[in-house]
This record gives structure tokens, sequence and C-alpha cells, in this order.
């Protein structure tokens, strides 16, 4: 059962979220912001102000009607970046600082990873790797990897 | 707009006649053809991610003329001339950066990229700036100031040729072959490793001396006896005493041998040991920041015992065995060729199998250690917050967060077990095997006269040796890899390089007033950039507030100012001078720090007050601690200022510890002085105690406060507000409070707070009455 909530969203023409609230209030710059983003993805998102100050709950963005989870949904699309690795192609070593060169659901890139510290377990069997540059890939189930993929991440967990 | 901005203005307009760094190889061809003939190119910025974020090449180039983009997936080439109000900025978010083109009404364009560019956006942002200016106003750009980096144009060092900025992001793995690199190590100790190898080779020699014995005794000997001969007494007695001298010379050449060895590599591995921690200890705090304890004292402690190890016993064990092998088979072949060569028929076998399984196990052995540190990671976290974990009646989580750990760890080693158990007994079999085909071999030429019986015998003596210590050989694989492992994680660490780099070239400051300026300084901490564009100057004697709420920058700036960071953007000056451009040592010496959990080392009193200043005499750190307002309280320690303190010292209070740490501070005499929240951790009695004792401190030197209760920081001449890592406000308390912005409700929201407090304990106290009163 979908509720209306009580305020209004609508992207205005620097592309920035805004949202009226009931009492007529406008706050230009709205962000949205999953309080999960690994565990619960659409459990919990915040839509926050410029100045991080919380306007308004969203419980689970199904909740939402259509049009506004769009304008989450494609705000939220164009903020978040945590690629899926889908294949390693190959590593430059098995010591770090080891250059990766990988296949994401993104497209093909390349990072360096600084540490085997930077492999972080998830649950299992997930992994999330943090590139030197501070960008999350995530690895969603490392065990339906293919095999040589697999084997590369072995050697280094 | 403040001062800084100007100050950065001013600068980037300097720098505009720098060439513009040539354009990336594949995109000369797309862009070249697109300029006109007049045009020039002044910055570009290659981008990696598209707009619906996936990985796909474009660039953003300014020249003259416009701005322009183009993508890898179309041939389509945007192109925004320059025109007033349009604007160019940046943010970021998570790792990605965003690039925004907005005219004065909507928003133009806008691009995305990986973090590892922004620096090249920067750049990119301020040539357009600069080109619109020009364009608007027609005001020519002044020319290039010298010493900036060509790639990023932070401003260079003295001295310095290469960039700190572009330099940091040089990733290089270390090489396979790090046990080789321990020779940095030996090389000290040329001399005695020497003499150890010579004497490994004497001693191995006079080995294989009774072997040889046994064929003369079984041919000339025991055979003639067996065919009705008697028995030489005097033959035998030679023979024999061969025997036991070859024994005892072995004895005592395999002594010193063993000796000498054991001494140099036990002086490997303490030298190995000693440069580590040195090293680690000159790295910065970020990279403390993302060890954890456990794993940087076991890489230190066990890592480095087992490298001494397999110096000390099995890389010696290994050289003998191939000196014994080597001289063996020239022993073996020089008494019979064929039968030689038919002996040493499995030794090409066991060495491929030995290879394969290296392979194999390496891996396996890393995984171990890895899964190690896991366990004392374990430890490390719960055992120092036992407090919590207890008050939490948490100890079956905590254990079965241990039993998980361990178990993983018994997998690993499960698994490794499975090839490393099936190594040996192969091993084994193989030399039956040899064996097996020496005898069948031998019987068969002895048959047909080739060989006596002396000889076969022999060469059985020999060769049950010999597949000995090829058993043994074999288990060199485990320990070289289990060594080269630990080698690895210990050059880890000193391969590392500090992110807070001694200048190539320093310079030296006789004297320091205490000026501190702080130009357009930005910091990003990973992908979070938690200051941008600051700048303050500080007047020499100066004391300066910062004030904000927790998270807004305060503690990263001082820790900035304190160079256990480096900046990412801007410069902080010293006197005049770029911090980066002094030694660190050297300019840390000029800082006084007075932190939140004043930490005192296992000592005494005495030598944690002069820890500074090793070398302060007893009346100084009186006087220290005097000024400190810790001389009295000292005193009433039983042992006065040679009463032991820090772990399992004796107990101080937080008030007592702070004053402690203030006196420390006081006896090195800084011109700057730094108090990072100096007395929140402590009650208002406490604090006032403390801050009769700052009044000692601050006097006559450069101060930086950061305090949460704004009560505290009255005295300060100018208060920096910051929120989200910028300045918003600059003023002393009057003038902040005239203004009512950030800092008047700051202020204002402590106030009311405050008097909740007090009308509280004034109800408290009202109770406290009654009850004596019934």
């Amino acid at each position: 059962m979908i509720t209306a909530p009580d305020y209004r969203l609508q992207r205005n023409a620097f592309g920035r979220l805004e949202l009226t609230t009931a009492g007529g209030e406008t706050h230009t710059g709205v962000v949205p912001v999953r309080a999960f983003p690994i565990s619960a993805p659409d459990d919990g998102i915040g839509l926050v102000d410029p100045h991080g100050r919380e306007l308004a709950w969203i419980e689970q963005l199904s909740e939402l009607p259509d049009e506004m989870r769009a304008l989450v949904e494609s705000e939220l699309s164009g903020r978040e970046f945590i690629p899926e690795i889908r294949r390693l192609i190959s590593v430059s070593s098995f010591a770090t600082p080891s250059t990766w060169q990988v296949e994401t659901d993104r497209g093909t890139t390349t990072f360096v990873l600084k540490g085997e510290e930077d492999i972080r377990r998830l649950d299992s069997p997930a992994l999330l790797i943090a590139d030197s540059h501070g960008i999350h890939f995530l690895i969603r189930d490392r065990y339906a990897l293919d095999a040589p993929s697999r084997r590369f991440l072995d050697r280094f967990l | 707009m403040t001062a800084a901005n100007h100050a950065s203005t001013a600068q980037s307009a300097a720098l505009a006649k720098v060439s513009a760094p040539p354009l990336p190889a594949a995109w000369t061809e797309r862009v070249q053809p697109q300029l006109a003939a007049d045009e020039e190119v002044l910055a570009w910025l290659e981008i990696d991610l598209d707009a619906s974020l996936r990985f796909s090449a474009g660039i953003v180039v300014v020249s003259n003329a416009r701005l322009m983009a183009m993508g890898s997936g179309d041939e389509s080439v945007h192109s925004w001339p320059y025109q007033p109000g349009l604007t160019l900025t940046r943010s970021d978010h998570a790792g990605v950066g965003t690039l925004e083109l907005c005219a004065t009404d909507e928003r133009l364009a806008h691009w995305r990229y990986t973090l590892g560019t922004d620096v090249a956006a920067g750049r990119l942002i301020d040539h357009f700036t600069r080109q619109l200016n020009f364009h608007l106003t027609g005001r020519l750009p002044a020319p290039a100031a010298p010493g900036v980096c060509p790639s990023c144009e932070t401003p260079l060092l003295a001295g310095d040729e290469q960039c700190p900025v572009c330099s940091k992001e040089i990733h290089q793995p270390p090489s396979t072959w790090t046990l080789l690199r321990l020779g940095r190590f030996a090389r000290p100790y040329r001399g005695q490793l020497l003499a150890g190898f010579t004497l490994s080779l004497l001693s191995t020699a006079a080995t294989l001396v009774p072997p040889y014995l046994t064929m003369p005794l079984m041919d000339k000997v025991l055979i003639p006896y067996q065919n009705g001969q008697a028995i030489d007494p005097a033959l035998v007695a030679l023979y024999l005493s061969g025997l036991l001298g070859a024994a005892l010379v072995a004895w005592i050449l395999g002594w010193a041998r063993t000796y000498i060895l054991a001494l140099v590599s036990e002086r490997i591995g303490a030298d190995l040991r000693t440069a580590t921690y040195e090293h680690l200890l000159t790295l910065s705090q970020e990279y403390f920041g993302g060890k954890r304890t456990g794993d940087l004292m076991a890489r230190i402690g066990s890592e480095t015992d087992r490298i001494n190890i397999f110096l000390s016993l099995h890389l010696l064990d290994f050289a003998t065995d191939v000196l014994m092998i080597v001289m063996t088979t020239a022993i073996l072949m020089s008494i019979d060729v064929r039968l030689a060569l038919v002996t040493l028929l499995p030794l090409p076998i066991i060495a491929w199998l030995i290879h394969v399984v290296r392979e194999r196990l390496r891996t396996g052995f890393e995984r171990v250690d890895r899964v190690w540190a896991e366990v004392t990671n374990v430890l490390a976290d719960t055992i120092p917050g036992i407090r919590v974990v207890k008050a939490f009646a948490q100890e079956a989580r905590e254990t079965s967060r241990f039993r998980t750990a361990n178990a993983h760890n018994l997998e690993v080693n499960d698994r490794v077990n499975k090839v490393w158990s099936l190594f040996s007994p192969s091993v084994t079999l193989l030399t039956e095997i040899g064996l097996l085909i020496v005898w069948a071999f031998g019987i068969w030429q002895i048959a047909s006269d080739h060989i006596t019986v002396g000889v076969l015998t022999a060469f059985l003596a020999y060769i049950s040796r010999f597949y000995l210590r090829l058993d043994s050989m074999s288990r060199i694989v485990s320990v070289t890899q289990k060594a080269a492992a630990g080698a690895k994680r210990i050059f880890d660490i000193l391969d590392h390089v500090s992110s807070v780099p001694e200048p190539s070239t320093p310079v030296h400051l006789a004297k320091v007033t205490g000026r501190i300026e702080l130009r357009g300084v930005g910091f990003r901490y990973g992908t979070r950039s938690v200051t941008r564009d600051i700048s303050i100057d500080i007047a020499p004697g100066e004391m300066v507030g910062l004030v904000g709420h927790s998270g807004s920058g305060k503690s990263t700036l001082v820790n900035l100012i304190c160079r256990f960071y480096d900046v990412s953007e801007g410069a902080i000056l010293i006197d005049g001078v770029d911090i980066r451009s002094l030694p660190v040592a050297e300019y840390r010496q000029h800082i006084g720090l007075v932190l939140q959990e004043p930490f005192l080392f296992f000592g005494t009193i005495a030598e944690n007050i002069a820890y500074g200043k090793p070398a302060a005499t007893r009346a100084e750190i009186v006087a220290a601690a005097r000024a400190a307002h810790a001389h009295e309280f000292i005193l009433r320690l039983p042992h006065g200022y040679d009463s032991l303190v820090g772990e399992r010292g004796q107990a101080l209070s937080g008030g007592e510890r702070q004053r402690i740490s203030i006196a420390r501070a006081l006896l090195i005499d800084p011109p700057i002085l730094i108090l990072d929240e100096a007395t929140s951790s402590v009650d208002t009695t406490t604090e006032k105690e403390i801050q009769k004792a700052l009044d000692n401190l601050v006097r006559g030197r450069t101060t930086i406060a950061i305090a949460h209760r704004l009560s505290t920081l009255r005295d300060a001449d100018r208060l920096v507000v910051l929120d989200r890592g910028s300045v918003v406000e600059v003023g002393s308390h009057d003038q902040l409070m005239a203004c009512e912005g950030h800092y008047y409700r700051l202020y204002l929201a402590q106030a009311r707070n405050v008097d909740n407090e007090d009308s509280l304990s004034s109800v408290e106290l009202a109770r406290a009455a009654d009850g004596e009163r019934l």
C-alpha cells in the first residue's frame, strides 16, 4: 500500500533535486543517501540537504509513488559508484601494491590495490575491495567467479 | 571570497603562460582537427567515466577560445565558447568527481571521473576561470611563476625536482626474489660468512671420508678374510683410526661452522628487526591509521625471528647438503662412472617433485601467515577493549569470533598439510627405489666382475647418506617459502615510502618566530575531502582558537600543521618556508603538542617530562613541572619524580596526566604550541587547574588551540570557525558574537547546556541538603 509522502520532489534546471516540504519550504540540492548501501540497499534512504541535515526518511524505496521513486533512483544511480567485479583479467603481481585489470558491470578498468588489508570481507561470500583512490569494488560472490579469477583472488586472501 | 582566494587567483593568473602538458597520444588525433588556426590547448582532463558511471574514456579540453568535450563512444564534439555567466565547478562523492558546467539559469553539461585525475580537474577549472575572466574583462593573464609541477601545478618545494603530489601516485610491486634482498643485511658480515662457508666445505669433506674407507676395509680386510686370509691388525688399526680421525675433525669443524654462522644470522636478524622498526617509526600517521597493531607487531617480532631461524639453521643445512651432494657425486664418479650414473638417476625426479610441490606450498604458506595475523588481530582487538566486552557481556561472542578465526586458520593449514604430508613419504619412497636400483645394478656388475664388493658397499654407504640429505633438503622448500613470505611482509614495511617524505634538499631554519601561513590547504582522506581551501595567517605569538562541530576538520588541520599528514592541496608555511622542505624531525622540534588523552610511556615521571629533551637537567624538569602546576602532586607521590607511570605504573588521574604532558611540552620550549582538546577529558575543576598550567605554556608562543568548550578559548586573540572542512568565520569572541553567525549559534547552544548543568547540580545540592535535614 503506497501512501504519498507529505513532501514533493522535483529536478531543477541545474540537475539538482528539490524537495518541497508540506509547509511549502523548498530545499535545493537534496541528496538521497542509502543507510545500508551494501547489506540492504533498498531499505532506509535518507533525503538530506547540502548541509547534511536529514529532511525525510524513506523506509523502503518501494513505498514511494512511481514518479518520485524514479527521481530518487536516478539521483542515486548518478551518485553511487561501486563497480561490481565480474572477472579478474590479470594482476600485475601477487605482492602488493598490485595493478588489477578487471571486468566490472560498468566496463573494464584497472586499479591499484595497495595492500591485502584493502580487501574487506563482508558477509561471506561477498568482498569489498578498496583501490588506491578509495573507490570500492564489490565482488558479490567470490565463489561464483570463473576459475582463473578465483585463482588470482585466492592469492590475496 | 577570502584573502586565500585572492592569493590563489593571483597565483593562478601567474601560472597562465605555463605551456600545457602535451595531450595524451590517444586524443591528439581527435582534438587536433577541431582546433582553429590560432587556438591553443591550455589544459585538459581525461575522464574515465561516462554520465551513467560506466568506465569509458573521454576528454575535456580548455583552449583559449572555448571548452570542448568528447567521448570515445561517439564522434560528436561538444563545445562551449566563453560567455558571461559560465561557471565550471567540481565536487566529489565516494571516489567519483563531478565537473559541472553551468550557465546562470541551467546546467549545460557535466562529466564524471574517478578521483585519480582530480588534480587535473582542478587545473582545468583554474585555466577555464582565467580564460573566462580574460574574455570578459580583457585583462591579460600574468606571466608564469617558476617552480610549479608541470603535471599538476602544485608549487614545487625549494630544491625539489619531483612534485610531492604526483610522486605519491607511483605504485611498484616488490620483486619476487625477496629473500635475496636480505643480502643487504648480510653485507657487513662478509668475513664471518666466508669463514663459515670454508668451514662448511671442510667439515663436509671430513664427513665423506668414512664411507670411502669402507671400500678398502671391505676389499682388503673382510673379503680376503672370508677367502681364508688372516686379518692384518696394523691395516685395520690404520683404517679405523682414519674413521675416528675423520669423525673428530668433522665434529670440531662442524661445531665451529655452526657457531659462527648462528652468530652471524642472529646479528642479521637483529639488524633486520631494528631497521624495520626504525623505518616503521618514520612512516606517517596515515600508515598507522590503516594497519592493525597486532599485524605490525607480528611482522616485526615473529617474522624476523622466522627469517633468523631460516638463515641460521635451514639455509646452513641446505648449503651443507648441496656441498655434500656435489662432493659425493665427484667421489662416486671417480670410483665408477657407470654405477654413479645409475645411482644419480632418481635425483632429477626428486628435484622435479620438489619443484612441483614448492609452487603449491608457497601460496599455501603465505595464506597461513595471513590467517595467523587474523587470529592475532582478534586478540589485539579484544584485549584492549576488554572492559567494553565485559560490560556488554559479549564474552561468548568474542570467543566465537576467535573460534571462527581459528577455524579459518585450521582450514587453511589443513589444506597446506594435505600437500605437505604427501611430500616426505614420497621422497622416502623414491629413496628406497633408488637404493633398490643401486643394489640390483651393483649385484649385476659384481657378477660380471666389473666392480668389487667394496665398491658396492661404499656406494651404498654414500647413497644412503645422499638420499637422506635429499630428504632433508626437501624440507628447505617449505622453510624457504615461509621465510620468503616473512621477508616479503618485512620488506612491505621497508619498501613503504612515507607519505610524509623527507625533502631531498632540506632547508634549515635556525630560529623560528612562529609565523604560520596556511595557503589554500586541502586534505583528502581516501575519497573523502576533509578540509578544503583553508587559508589562515597566524602571527608570531598569536593565540588562535579553532572552533567547530566535531568532524569539521579541526583535528585534521592540527595534524596537517604538525605534518602527521601532508596536505593534498595548497601549502603550509612556517616563517615563509613550506614545511615540506624542512626536515620532518627538525620541524616537529619547534612544536609542542598537548593532546586530549595524554600518553605516558612506561618509566618515571621525570623521564616522561623529559621525553622531548632527554638531556634536560633535573632543575629544568622541576621548573617545567612547577610551571605546569604538576610539581606539588608529583611530590605527593611516594617516589616523587622517580615514581613509575605508564602501563602498569602509578595510577594518575586524567588531570594529573595532562599536566605532566603540559610539562613535557613546556620543557622543549617550542615557538609553536598546539593544544588539541587539552582540557576536554576532565571535569570543570580540574580544567581550571590545567587552564592555569596552560596559561604559563601559552605565554609568548604561537598557539593553536582546539577546544570543544568555547569558554576555554576566551583568551584567544582570534577564533577560526570551521564547518565541514572550510573556514566560515574568523574574528575575536566579541566580533563573532556581534555578527550572530555560526559561532554565535554554537556559543548559545553550549551556554544553554551549561545552564542546564548548573541548574541540575543546584537541584541535586538542594536535594542533598534536604536529605541531611531529614
